[in-house]
């Protein structure tokens, strides 16, 4: 008897906890790793234990063949999903895959000329140059066309790129493609692309260490390791041509702008008047139908997902700033509700119910 | 006779009768067990990557993508591996040809010369080198001996050249400090542990009769590891060589901190270029178009066949100058 009530309670017990636990499996991207894991971290104590968020950094690349093969929960990348990737997905669930965006990623131009630590100013048709071999000297008269109060070395220039595929090298290079017709039509824009000069070093930490050691290197990391690891970097000209020093706000500046309804876009070189112009979204991947994914089992997971994407594109964006990374702009949280009403399970739409009873309403 | 056929009566028994035991029954099963997996574990390995390359191979020919000199991920999305296998066979037997000298001389003196409490001492510290993670030894590579070779050796030497021998400057490339000289340096170090190990094995396992007839005839020291010893063990340098370029071929991590990276042919001296492990590290992660991943994995099956071919020929090798080795001396 004793021995009996003993097991029903440890029964009881575990279908407590486990229909108590949630976990949300999520993987892909390495740049948005912190702040999700910072985001799982907080949420996990604001819903007491009961959600948790596993995010793998697998990289982009990973994050996309995860979410079509319907292994994780949602995705993460630095490059929204090609036209051929959506329509394939659309005909094996019946519904959109919606790309939310959920951060910022900036990439700014980092230096190492002695003497000038702050304040160089560069526009993208010198970038582009620079980044083809075509202006090889920093004291080349179009750099200190920019600068005439600075005195430029006759360095010779050297190009620092990424050598590992990455959403920074994909951002950079769709700037200097958007602002360049050449560069657009012989190198392009994608994760890894083929640099017409320059040496690559592995990460943000590569192309930094390496840009510090060697006299008259630029090259490109993002902005947050720019700033923690104090290098020098390069104000840009925007198409404004207002001369945008990088900050957060600059970045949130440049997405606020007029997004297409599935907020597939790029905003490098953007129209907005104080953006930054080397910026781009880090999005999120869901399936439109929740049930279709087979990693999601039952509702409650769905629901709990949904509620997760809701706290992140609202209160989890207080996190931003700390961890180095720019809040999203109104406009893009506009297109992420519009986006999440959307969401259902089983044909019931759960993705309005819950924007319902939150406060985004 | 006799004895031949009993063992053939013996054969035809099916296993099960032969080993009565269950300690035997459970020792063998295990032993065939283990012994196939491994069989059957290269053989899936190869074939997953022929089946996640085959996109790539179809597309660019079977000849056509490791001949071609193109990587172009993000405008034409073509694909082929020269640079790729140059990178590699240029740093490997560059790494191969600088360790040989030193690797020789390290197992000869350690077997031959030194003391026996120094020869311990020297042969733990050049394993210690083999056994420090490549990753490491990239790091140091970035912090400490780029930065060195570029200002002692590669600046000094490129802006000699540009003064003596400007015809030289374009085969010398850009002296920043990564590229493929300075992988190749890093390479040889961390092969040389390799190749001393081996030799010193294939010297200690001289049988001391052919020493002992050398010193019979009257040859010095020297004489007898040049005329007795080493000739006896080539067959050996020789496999340890190869294995070491095996170990060379498949370095990754030091390598692709250290290159420079630089997709595209040609290669300069001190400028930057590309492996095949280097460039799978590199783009694996983020590779998002199908075409580019499945070319990465056709890098990774041209890279598996390279290694295979490689074991094979130190094999054969070991096998055909093993007898001959001893007996033309």
């Amino acid at each position: 008897m004793k021995k009996q009530i003993l097991l029903t309670a440890l029964l009881l017990l575990t279908q407590v906890a486990y229909s108590e636990r949630i976990d949300i499996i999520g993987a892909g991207a390495s740049f948005p790793a912190p702040l999700i894991t910072a985001m799982a971290d907080s949420y996990r104590e604001l819903t007491n234990q009961k959600v948790t968020v596993n995010y793998q950094s697998i990289g982009s690349g990973g994050g996309i063949r995860q979410f079509s093969e319907q292994t994780i929960m949602f995705g993460m990348t630095e490059a929204y999903l090609k036209d051929d990737i959506m329509e394939s997905i659309e005909k094996k669930s019946g519904g959109k895959a919606f790309n939310m965006p959920i951060t910022l990623a900036d990439v700014v131009a980092v230096y190492n000329l002695p003497g000038i630590e702050k304040g160089l100013v560069l526009n993208g048709e010198v970038l582009t140059d620079i980044f083809s071999g075509k202006i090889k000297k920093w004291n080349d008269s179009r750099i200190s066309k920019l600068n005439p109060k600075t005195k430029l070395p006759s360095l010779p220039i050297t190009v620092v790129h990424r050598s590992d595929g990455s959403g920074t090298t994909n951002i950079w290079t769709s700037y200097l493609s958007s602002v360049s017709k050449e560069w657009a039509q012989k190198v392009g824009f994608a994760t890894s692309v083929n640099w017409p000069v320059g040496i690559g070093a592995y990460g943000n930490e590569g192309v930094a260490g390496t840009v510090r050691n060697s006299p008259g290197s630029i090259g490109y990391v993002s902005f947050s390791y720019a700033l923690l690891n104090k290098i020098s970097y390069a104000y840009l000209v925007n198409s404004s041509g207002n001369t945008i020093k990088p900050s957060f706000s600059a970045t949130t500046a440049a997405a606020d702008i007029d997004l297409p309804e599935d907020t597939r876009a790029l905003f490098t070189n953007t129209s907005a008047a104080k953006g930054y112009p080397v910026a781009g979204f880090t999005w999120m991947l869901v399936y439109e139908n929740l049930d279709k994914n087979k990693a999601i089992t039952n509702q409650n997971e769905a629901e709990e997902l949904v509620k997760f994407l809701i706290w992140a594109i609202t209160d989890g964006q207080e996190l931003s700033e700390s961890l180095g990374y720019a809040k999203l702009p109104q406009a893009a949280v506009k297109r992420n509700v519009a986006m999440i009403k959307q969401l259902k399970w089983e044909n019931k739409p759960i993705g309005s119910q819950l924007i319902e009873s939150s406060k985004l309403k | 006779m006799k004895i031949n056929t009993i063992n053939y009566e013996l054969l035809k028994k099916p296993i099960s009768l032969i080993y009565r035991k269950p300690g035997d029954r459970i020792f063998l099963s295990m032993a065939v067990f283990l012994g196939i997996s491994i069989v059957l574990l290269t053989i899936v390995m190869a074939f997953v990557l022929y089946g996640e390359s085959k996109e790539a191979i179809t597309r660019f020919g079977v000849l056509g993508f490791p001949l071609k000199a193109v990587w172009d991920p993000a405008i034409n999305l073509e694909f082929g591996a020269l640079t790729f296998i140059a990178g590699t066979l240029f740093t490997s037997i560059g790494a191969l040809v600088l360790s040989f000298v030193p690797a020789v001389a390290i197992a000869i003196f350690t077997a031959e010369y030194a003391p026996r409490w120094l020869s311990v001492i020297v042969d733990n510290l050049v394993n210690l080198i083999a056994a420090v993670p490549s990753v490491v030894v990239g790091i140091w590579g970035i912090f400490v001996f780029t930065p060195w070779m570029r200002d002692c050796v590669y600046m000094p030497f490129f802006s000699w050249s540009t003064d003596n021998f400007p015809a030289l400057v374009p085969l010398l490339g850009n002296p920043i400090g990564f590229g493929m000289s300075t992988a190749t340096i890093i390479l040889a170090l961390m092969v040389l542990p390799y190749t001393a190990a081996l030799t010193r094995d294939a010297i200690r396992l001289v049988p001391r009769e052919q020493r002992e007839a050398s010193w019979a005839l009257g040859a010095t020291h020297r004489e007898v590891i040049l005329m007795a010893v080493l000739p006896y063990s080539r067959s050996g340098i020789l496999a340890g060589v190869i294995l070491s370029f095996g170990r060379a071929i498949g370095e990754t991590m030091a390598v692709a901190m250290l290159i420079g990276n630089k997709n595209t042919l040609p290669f300069t001296l001190f400028g930057p270029g590309a492996t095949m492990p280097s460039v799978i590290i590199n783009e694996f992660r983020e590779a998002v178009g199908n075409i580019h991943y499945s070319s990465l994995m056709a890098v990774g099956l041209a890279l598996f066949a390279i290694s295979l071919i490689v074991n094979l020929l130190a094999a054969w090798i070991s096998r055909k100058f093993a007898f001959a080795g001893g007996q033309m001396v």
